[in-house]
């Protein structure tokens, strides 16, 4: 027996556990074009939504005519206000504190604002018929400015109470929406006025949106015989989703079944809820048949949840020798027209105060004025924990700016101030206690590898080769050294809607020794499937090919608050991993009973408990398995499963650092990235495949937003970038090769010490690549200059600069 | 809207006759009538390059073209490229070098990457970049998908070479 044993590394291989390269699971239906997307889920009898939308960016609503579109052959419904007002449903709550209109009451507020929903035998037909549907506007004065939006006599939001405090607080404006404080405000601008060195920037981090290929949609299906609504949808919090439309509707909770299936990429955008989730249940109430209501690319990039849009204003202050001493940080946030962002209860800014970044700055303070204006609603984290990119983009800029002002070699400058490996856990000046790092270790790595020396006498001779005539390209070196606040979070202070944000995991063992796991997250692309498996494949000696992993369905899967801000691997990850140790030891009570010695001297041996000492007695976890469905043991109850509810005990803090060179045509504006290597440290590795994939589709998310991407709008309101002909998405052709590096630091608190690493990329991207813009004009006296960096704009700092002769 | 017109097909080897508007576009024929809900809509616009089929040899965007217009034509969808226990080479690579990840591009890539690799058998990573540019992915970076279709153009050769 003992010599058919498969030794040790076989055994260990044979799990396809943590660390291996698994290759996904979920690929052999994509790859086949067999996923089950929203817009494939198909009904009997079926009916199709859409709505009437506001050309207006703010208009009054005199009335809405809807009888030319009800005669039209095969429409069965219009909704309008009106129509949704006796349930209370016109008006919902944001996951931000305020509300919103499902379907505009009196009044527009942005472009695209959802006016009616006409509901219809199938598409054509309910497009046919919005197109019917006469609506009487009267033009209102337009604020597309958030500085003016607060001077401005035009009220907004008219259903707000003057004077009245707001859910974060008091209202300075009838245009205002919060005020954010962290840090000492006082203090800091002490350090400021006294300071060898201070310099002051403003940048505007310009909106944009996430534009998941697949768009936002849902399917609502009453079924009125047994009370039971089904929802499916793009929702990257499905069981949040069921709370609400369970407080919403008034049906109960255990009424309401809400399934995400395959979703084709969320980026943050498939977070909040959206009006036409909304009227898709109600049409399917009144209509008693299901309704399905999937947008267009227009309608998702006009109305559904935008990106950024936040002014900030710094202050610097550091010793002349570059050691800094202080920060102060204010930024006026553009909300739009209602606030709906997807943060935390009680972060009204999300995670900006983690912009002191990988520094240690000793004093610090943070202002955040939140902003109604006539915009799209939103402000979602677009591949970022809540506004953790802004922050990033934030200090990784002023740090530039210092660098410049102290002329210093910016590298040198982040490397004299970093926090040091032994100062963690380390506790910032606004408050987050960072769990580990060991930047030094990461940067000096990062240099090396791109010969960093090297690269700065390369720039320097071609910027006097420029001066000679000899080049009309310059040449950038973008540098960005970025510490991310993921995995929220802790339920003492995270919550979304008053749900703690803790995350879940349930597994069922099979009499053969296979399984399924389910748990609250909702993979979009990440690969959950295929991941989860390898964790419990390590902690529970079950190959990852005998385990199923489901996710999305509320009826099945245990609650939990679902995937964004990289929050799947750090809270649903360590629930997975704690299941998988309680299934363990129960397993360890198993294999003691069988094989008649104490609990105490069996342990775990990759897939089995072995007698200690004694390693050709075991019970393999197959045998366990077996045992737990078909032996009476004493004192142990039959089957085999587990649930962990994890509560994490802090946030994790991925780092990486990252250079870009990039060489700028000074004539034509276009950038070329020659090179860009990314060094990410998220802890424990689950797969590495998949880290290097994460880090390639965040890295291009990156140079989007910060080379073209943008929701642009003019000064009526209409936005000027609503198709993918003005909204720029990179191909394969404008998007370089990356190199990938990574260095270890485990989260001491995790327990696999895993950090989540899906939004690191585009978190440490963004200012790489704006960076490299910049810095390639530092020699030409730039300092400053506003993203995106878009070939008009790059040639206009070229050529305000003074260098087209 | 409601004369229809007779349609006819040759999709994924198999005649398919069905009654549509002559205005119904050919995604949403393949979708709605024809159950075939491989090719998507990312875009509406002929960007994205989500509901790519190949229509008589041609890679089509299936969102810009009338169903009225390919009456009669031979239509290749995801799922006639490659069966579940014999997957075409380029299924196997998008795997193998994880070449997706929310899927949702996926079947239009590798419906164009097919067409791709039969203009051009053994394309350069600049070719292949080219090629694909009518393909948007909003996950991947597309560096792996060049590499798969890479490998999936020298596993081609080598087996076609080895077949001679």
């Amino acid at each position: 027996m003992n010599d058919m044993t498969p030794d040790r590394d076989d055994r260990s291989a044979n799990l396809k556990g943590m660390g291996c390269s698994r290759k996904r699971v979920e690929d052999v239906r994509f790859t086949q074009g067999k996923g089950n997307y929203v817009d494939d889920v198909k009904l009997p009898g079926m009916l199709h939504g859409d709505f009437v939308r506001s050309p207006y960016a703010h208009a009054r609503i005199k009335s809405i005519n809807t009888e030319a579109a009800m005669a039209l052959d095969g429409v069965v419904a219009v909704l309008t206000a009106e129509d949704l007002a006796p349930l209370s449903l016109h008006w919902m709550p944001t996951l931000a504190g305020d509300k919103q209109m499902v379907l505009a009451d009196g009044k527009v507020l942005f472009q695209g604002q959802e006016v009616a929903f006409v509901v219809a035998r199938d598409r054509y037909v309910a497009a046919d018929a919005v197109e019917l549907v006469e609506v009487d506007y009267e033009e209102l004065p337009v604020l597309v400015d958030p500085f003016e939006a607060l001077q401005s006599d035009v009220v907004l939001r008219e259903d707000l109470e003057p004077g009245a405090d707001g859910a974060h607080g008091p209202r300075k404006h009838h245009n205002h929406i919060f005020l954010w404080e962290a840090g000492d405000e006082e203090a800091t601008n002490q350090v400021l006025d006294e300071a060898e060195v201070v310099t002051e920037e403003t940048m505007y981090y310009h909106r944009t949106h996430p534009c998941p290929l697949e768009t936002c949609g849902s399917v609502a299906s009453m079924d009125k015989v047994n009370g039971k609504l089904t929802l499916w949808g793009t929702f990257q919090a499905p069981h949040v989703v069921r709370t609400v439309a369970s407080l919403l509707s008034g049906i109960e909770e255990h009424n309401i079944r809400v399934i995400s299936p395959d979703i084709g990429g969320g980026f943050g955008n498939k977070v909040g809820v959206y009006p036409g989730y909304v009227c898709s249940i109600v049409a399917s109430i009144v209509t008693g048949k299901p309704v399905k209501w999937i947008e267009d690319r227009m309608e998702n990039l006009m109305s559904t949840a935008f990106a950024r849009d936040y002014w900030m204003t710094g202050r610097i202050s550091a010793t002349k020798e570059g050691k800094i001493t202080g920060l102060h940080c204010h930024v006026t946030a553009d909300h739009g027209a209602f606030d709906a962002c997807a943060d935390p209860t009680k972060y009204p800014a999300g995670f900006m105060n983690i912009c002191t970044g990988s520094y240690d700055i000793p004093v610090a303070y943070l202002g955040v004025d939140g902003v109604y204006t006539n915009k799209a609603p939103g402000g979602v984290s677009y591949r970022c924990s809540f506004r953790v990119t802004e922050a990033v983009y934030f200090i990784e800029r002023m740090i530039e700016v210092l660098a410049i002002e102290l002329n210093m070699d910016a590298a040198e400058l982040r490397r004299i101030n970093f926090i040091k490996k032994e100062q963690f856990p380390y506790t910032a000046a606004l408050g987050w206690e960072y769990d580990s790092g060991d930047y030094h270790t990461a940067w000096d790595k990062a240099l090396k590898t791109v010969e960093y020396d090297a690269l700065r006498r390369e720039q320097a001779e071609r910027v006097e080769a420029f001066k000679r005539g000899e080049t009309r390209k310059l040449m950038g070196i973008g540098l960005s050294f970025f510490t991310e606040i993921v995995g929220a979070g802790p339920v003492k202070n995270c919550d979304i809607l008053g749900m703690g944000m803790f995350d879940s995991c349930e597994i069922r063992i099979h009499p053969t020794g296979s399984a399924i796991a389910r748990l609250g997250t909702i993979s979009q692309g990440q690969g959950h499937a295929t991941t989860f498996a390898q964790i419990l494949a390590s902690e529970t000696g079950i190959p990852a090919d005998s385990i199923t992993i489901e996710e999305g369905d509320t009826d099945t899967a245990p609650y939990g608050l679902g995937t964004y801000g990289s929050r799947s691997t750090p809270v649903a990850g360590a629930a997975t991993a704690l299941a998988g140790r309680k299934i363990r030891a129960k397993a360890q009570m198993i294999a003691a009973y069988l094989l008649e010695v104490h609990d105490d001297d069996v342990e775990f041996d990759v897939d089995r408990f072995v007698v200690k000492g004694a390693p050709e007695r075991f019970k393999t976890m197959k045998d366990i398995a077996y045992a737990a469905y078909n032996q009476a043991i004493p004192g142990v109850e039959p089957g085999l499963e587990a649930v962990s509810y994890y509560d994490p005990p802090n946030m994790t803090y991925p780092f990486g650092a990252y250079v870009c060179v990039m060489d700028i045509d000074v004539d034509t504006g276009v950038p070329e990235i020659r090179r860009f290597y990314a060094l990410d440290d998220c802890g424990t590795r689950i797969n590495p495949m998949i880290i290097e994939g994460q880090v390639h589709g965040g890295l291009t998310e990156a140079l989007a937003v910060a080379l073209g991407q943008e929701i642009a709008y003019d000064d009526l309101g209409n936005v000027k970038t609503g198709t993918l002909m003005d909204f720029f998405l990179p191909t394969a052709w404008e998007t370089p090769n990356y190199e990938t590096d990574h260095t270890v630091t485990p989260s001491p608190h995790h327990p696999i010490g895993a950090k989540g690493v899906g939004e690191s990329p585009h978190v440490g991207g963004v200012p790489c690549f704006s960076n490299a813009v910049q810095d390639a004009f530092r020699a030409f006296g730039l300092r400053h200059t506003q993203m995106p960096h878009d070939h008009w704009r790059i040639w206009k700092t070229a050529n305000d600069l003074g260098l087209h002769g | 809207m409601s004369d229809k017109m007779h349609i006819k097909l040759k999709v994924n080897g198999e005649d398919r006759e069905f009654l549509a508007e002559p205005r119904e576009l050919l995604i949403y024929a393949l979708r709605e009538h024809l159950d075939l809900t491989g090719p998507h809509v990312g875009c509406d616009t002929s960007h994205c390059g989500a509901c790519t089929v190949t229509i008589d040899g041609k890679s089509v965007k299936s969102c810009t073209m009338f169903v009225a217009q390919a009456n009669g034509a031979e239509i290749t969808t995801i799922e006639g490229i490659g069966q579940p226990d014999a997957l075409h080479v380029l299924q196997e690579s998008f795997r193998e070098h994880h070449g997706l990840q929310c899927g949702f591009c996926t079947p239009g890539m590798i419906t164009r990457a097919t067409k791709l690799l039969e203009e051009n058998p053994d394309p350069t990573e600049e070719d292949i970049r080219f090629g694909m540019a009518g393909n948007i992915c909003r996950c991947t970076g597309y560096q792996n998908i060049v590499k798969s279709i890479q490998v999936a153009a020298t596993e081609m050769n080598s087996a076609k070479e080895a077949a001679e």
